[in-house]
C-alpha cells in the first residue's frame, strides 16, 4: 500500500473564517487547560477550550499518570505546604517556581477531590491493597516514596482525562477538538497591551478561526523537537506528546509575552527514536518503579543506602526518611537532591563496579513483598502515562510475569540511555513564561498554567495551576469587557497559515525540523559562546527568510505539522537569545559559556527575563525571590477561595 | 482564497506501530477519534478499520487501544529495537 493516495475524509474549509466570542478562552486541553476551563465555568463565565488533539486522551497525562506530588493538605500528610514548596525552591537553588509550587502544595489535594467527584479514581476503593504499608486504611488513600510523611499519592490517572471532559461538558464549556491555536491577538488600550483572543485552524478541514475573549489562558505545555529529531519516527523523539512542541511559547514570544530561564536545557534523558526504550518499560528503580529491587547479572541484589551511606536491610526502609531527617524529596524533577532532601537510593554505580557487580542490571520484583510488587506492576505500571497498553498489556502478552521474570536495564544508569552533551531537552523544570501571583503574564488578559510556566513540573502542578489561572482569568473577565481586535492581524495570520498549501515542490516540514535540530546541536549545545550563538542565530534567521516561504504540504494534517516546525524555529531563536543574554555560566541552569566560564556570579543570580517589543529583545532582571513570602502572599490574594473551600 | 485540493498519501516508516485485525474490527473509528497525534484516518469504506496514515508520528501511548470496544481488533507493537529484554529470575 506504500504509495497509495487516499481520499481526504473530512470537509475542505480552506478560506472559511468563523469568529467566536467568549469570556475566557483556554488554549490547550491537557490537565492544566481542562482545570482552567472548569474553574472559569464554575464562576459563571462562558468558556471556549481549544485543543489540537482530542481532549479525551490528549496531553502528557492523556493515558494516565501514577504519582500525584506535593498534595500536602491531604488528611494523612505530615508536612505543610510551606515546608514542601520551600524545599523545592531551595532544592532548585531558587531557579524555581515558588508561586506555582505553593499553589500546588496548597490546592493540589482540592483538585484530587474534584477529580474524584467527576468520576476519577483517587483511592483504593476496591481494597486491592488493604493492609499495605503504603495505604491508609481509613481513607483508602495510597502513598508513594515517603511513607512516613505521605504527601505523594498513588493515583489511577488513566481515569482522569475522560472525567475532566465529562465535567466540562456538564458545565457547558465549548470544547473545540482538532483545532490548533496559532497566534495571540493583542490590542493596545491606554498605551498598554492587552490580550483580546487568538487565531486558530481546524486541523481536519482547514477552517480559520478568530477567537475573541476577555481573558486568555495559555496551557499548551513546553517546547520539544528543538535539539532532538528523527525523520523516520518523529513521534518517538521526545518524552511529551508529539504534537506538543511549544506553540504556546512561540505565539507568546511573538505577541510580547515575557519568558525566563529559556537558556536552561539539560543533556537529553529520553528519546525512544534512538537511545531510549518505551517509557517505564526497562528495569529501573525510579519514579513509577520506586523502590524496585535491583539485581546484577549474577542475580546478586544491589543494596539501597540512605543519605549517609548506611545500607538498608528491609524493603520498607526504602520508603522512610533517614534518621534525623524530617522528609525526603523524590519525583519528576528531583534528580540528584541536596543532602537535606536526599532519599534512599541504590549504591552508586562506580562503587558497585569496585565491589564486583556485573552488568546488565535488572529490576527483580519477585523479591519484593507481594503488595509492593502488585502496586508497581499492575497499578503504577498501568496508571502511569503510556503504560497501560504499551507496557502492562504489551509485555504481559510477550510473557512477562513479574513474579518469574526480571526486566533488564541498559547501560549504567536507571534511565537506560546515554546521550551526547549536545543532544538536549527541556527537562527538569525548564524555562517558560514568567508570571505574577495571579499567574498572569506581563500582558493584561493573558494567563498561563501547567507546563507552560517557567520551572514547571508534574501533573498535580498542572491541575492546581490550571484551576488557579482559570479562576483569576475569570475574575478579570467578569470585571472586563470584550475588546476589539485588529482585522489586519487576523488576515495576515490566515495568509501565513495557508501559504504552504500553495507552494509546489517546496520543502517538507521534516527537512526543516531536522535542520533546526542539527543547528541547535551545533550552535547551542553543551558549550556556548557569543560567536557560536550568533552564527546559530544567523543560520536560523536564514531558514526563516529563505526556507519558511518554501514550506509546502498537501492537506490540513501536514499543514499543522508545518505550523509546528515554524513554531519550533521561533522557540529555537528564543533559546539563542536567552543564551546570549546570560553572560556567565550557571550550574543550576545547566548552562555553560566558554567566553564567560565563571559559574553563578552573584550579579547574575537572577531571572534574566526577555520579551519582544517591535522586533527588539528587551531584557529585565528579576530577583529570584520575587514571589516573597509564599504563605503570606498567597493568603493576601486568595481569601475568597480559602473561605469557599472551608465552606465545602 | 484560491481553492485547493487536498491529497493524502500514506507516509510509511521503518516500523508498524498499529496493527488491525480485519476480522474483529467493526469500523467504529473510536481509535481514530482519540488519537492525539491524529495519525489514523477513518476509512472511506463503512465498517472498515482506519488507515494508519502517518505511522512515524505515533507516540505509542496506547489511547487508541484503550478506546477500542472490541478486544484484539487493534494492537500496539513497539519498534523491534525498543523491545526491552526480560529473563527468568536468577537466585544467587
Ligand atoms: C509519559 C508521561 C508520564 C508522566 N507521569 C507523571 C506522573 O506520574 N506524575 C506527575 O506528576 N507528572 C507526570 N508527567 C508530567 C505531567 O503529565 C505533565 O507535567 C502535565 O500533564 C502537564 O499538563 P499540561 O496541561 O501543562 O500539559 P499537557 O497535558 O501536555 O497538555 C498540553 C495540551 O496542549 C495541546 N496543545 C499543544 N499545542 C497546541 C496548540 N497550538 N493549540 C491547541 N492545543 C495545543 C496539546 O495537544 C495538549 O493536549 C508525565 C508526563 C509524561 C509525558
Ligand atoms: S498509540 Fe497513541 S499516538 Fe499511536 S495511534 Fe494509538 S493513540 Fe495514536
Ligand atoms: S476502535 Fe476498534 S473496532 Fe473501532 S475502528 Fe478502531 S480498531 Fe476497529
Amino acid at each position: 500500500m506504500n504509495d497509495q493516495t487516499f481520499h481526504w475524509p473530512y470537509a475542505n474549509e480552506v478560506g472559511m473564517e468563523e469568529i467566536k466570542s467568549c469570556d475566557v478562552l483556554v488554549l490547550g486541553g491537557g490537565l492544566a487547560g481542562c482545570f482552567a476551563a472548569i474553574a472559569a465555568a464554575r464562576k459563571g463565565q462562558s468558556v471556549i477550550l481549544v485543543e489540537k488533539g482530542a481532549t479525551e486522551r490528549s496531553g502528557s497525562a492523556g493515558t494516565g499518570f501514577d504519582h500525584w506530588e506535593s498534595a500536602c493538605t491531604n488528611p494523612c500528610s505530615q508536612v505543610t505546604p510551606e515546608e514542601i514548596a520551600e524545599a523545592y525552591v531551595n532544592e532548585q537553588d531558587w531557579y524555581s517556581n515558588g508561586i506555582a509550587h505553593y499553589i500546588e502544595c496548597r490546592e493540589g489535594y482540592d483538585r484530587m477531590l474534584d477529580l474524584e467527584s467527576f468520576g476519577g479514581k483517587i483511592r483504593d476503593t476496591d481494597d486491592e491493597f488493604a493492609g499495605a504499608a503504603f495505604r491508609d486504611d481509613k481513607t483508602k488513600l495510597m502513598f508513594a516514596y515517603d511513607y512516613k510523611n505521605k504527601f505523594t499519592l498513588r493515583v489511577w490517572g488513566s481515569t482522569f482525562k475522560p472525567a475532566l471532559v465529562r465535567e466540562m461538558k456538564r458545565l457547558g464549556v465549548t470544547v473545540l477538538d482538532r483545532t490548533e491555536a496559532t497566534a495571540l491577538l493583542t490590542a493596545v488600550v491606554d498605551g498598554k497591551k492587552h490580550g483580546v483572543g487568538a487565531c486558530g485552524m481546524d486541523v481536519h478541514t482547514g477552517k480559520f478561526y478568530v477567537f475573541r475573549a476577555k481573558s486568555t489562558v495559555l496551557a499548551m505545555s513546553r517546547p520539544a523537537r528543538v535539539w532532538l529529531f528523527d525523520a523516520d519516527q518523529p513521534g518517538l523523539c521526545e518524552f511529551r506528546p508529539f504534537q506538543s512542541i511549544g506553540s504556546g511559547h512561540a505565539m507568546g514570544w511573538k505577541a510580547g509575552v515575557e519568558f525566563t530561564m529559556m537558556e536552561k536545557s539539560v543533556r537529553a534523558e529520553y528519546s525512544a527514536a534512538g537511545r531510549s526504550f518505551p517509557a517505564y518499560g526497562t528495569g529501573n528503580n525510579h519514579n513509577t518503579w520506586y523502590a524496585a529491587t535491583m539485581v546484577d547479572a549474577r542475580g546478586v541484589e544491589i543494596p539501597y543506602v540512605d543519605r549517609d551511606g548506611r545500607e538498608l536491610k528491609t524493603v520498607l526502609e526504602r520508603y522512610l526518611p533517614a534518621e534525623g531527617q524530617k522528609f525526603f524529596l523524590k519525583g519528576g524533577v528531583i534528580d540528584n537532591p541536596k543532602y537535606e532532601y536526599r532519599g534512599p537510593e541504590t549504591l552508586d554505580f562506580d562503587e558497585l563496579v569496585r565491589r564486583g557487580y556485573q552488568l546488565p542490571f535488572y529490576a527483580d520484583l519477585s523479591r519484593m513483598p507481594d503488595e509492593e510488587r502488585r502496586v508497581i506492576w499492575g497499578m503504577m505500571v498501568g496508571e502511569e502515562g503510556k503504560t497501560k497498553i504499551p507496557i502492562l498489556q504489551n509485555y504481559s502478552e510477550r510473557g512477562f510475569d513479574p513474579s518469574r521474570h526480571m526486566l533488564q536495564s541498559y547501560g549504567t544508569g536507571w534511565q537506560s540511555a546515554n546521550f551526547l552533551e549536545q543532544e538536549r531537552q527541556f527537562f527538569g523544570a525548564p524555562g517558560g513564561i514568567l508570571h505574577d501571583w495571579d499567574l498572569k503574564t506581563n500582558i493584561d488578559g493573558i494567563y498561563a498554567c501547567g507546563d507552560q510556566l517557567y520551572a514547571s513540573d508534574c501533573a498535580g502542578f498542572a491541575c492546581a495551576t490550571g484551576y488557579y489561572a482559570g479562576r483569576k482569568a475569570a475574575d478579570a473577565a467578569a470585571a472586563g469587557q470584550l475588546l476589539d481586535y485588529d482585522r489586519e492581524d487576523a488576515r495576515r495570520e490566515m495568509e501565513r497559515l495557508y501559504a504552504p498549501l500553495y507552494v509546489e515542490q517546496g520543502t517538507g516540514w521534516k527537512e526543516l525540523n531536522q535542520a533546526i535540530a542539527k543547528a541547535m546541536q551545533n550552535y547551542c549545545g553543551g558549550m556556548r559562546c557569543e560567536a557560536l550563538l550568533k552564527e546559530g542565530l544567523d543560520l536560523l534567521e536564514s531558514y526563516e527568510k529563505e526556507i519558511v516561504p518554501t514550506l509546502c504540504c498537501r492537506n490540513p494534517h501536514e499543514l499543522m505539522r508545518t505550523h509546528e516546525v515554524q513554531d519550533i524555529l521561533t522557540v529555537a531563536k528564543l533559546v539563542i537569545h536567552a543564551s546570549l543574554h546570560r553572560t556567565s555560566s550557571s550550574a543550576p541552569l545547566f548552562f555553560r559559556r566558554s567566553d564567560y566560564p565563571q559559574p553563578d556570579p552573584e550579579c547574575d543570580r537572577c531571572h534574566i527575563a526577555l520579551h519582544q517589543e517591535n522586533g527588539q529583545v528587551i531584557e529585565r532582571r528579576v530577583p529570584l525571590n520575587f514571589f516573597g513570602n509564599l504563605k503570606e502572599e498567597y493568603e493576601k490574594r486568595n481569601q475568597n477561595y480559602i473561605r469557599e473551600e472551608a465552606a465545602l | 482564497m484560491k481553492p485547493v485540493e487536498f491529497q493524502v498519501t500514506m507516509t510509511p516508516c521503518s516500523s508498524q506501530p498499529i496493527l488491525y485485525d480485519e476480522a474483529k474490527c467493526i469500523g467504529c473509528n473510536r481509535c481514530a477519534a482519540v488519537c492525539q497525534c491524529d495519525i489514523l484516518l477513518p476509512s472511506a469504506e463503512t465498517g472498515k478499520h482506519p488507515v494508519v496514515m502517518y505511522p512515524g508520528e505515533c507516540y505509542y501511548c496506547g489511547a487508541c487501544v484503550m478506546a477500542c470496544p472490541v478486544e484484539g481488533a487493534i494492537r500496539l507493537s513497539h519498534p523491534l529495537r525498543n523491545r526491552a529484554k526480560f529473563v527468568p529470575v536468577r537466585s544467587n
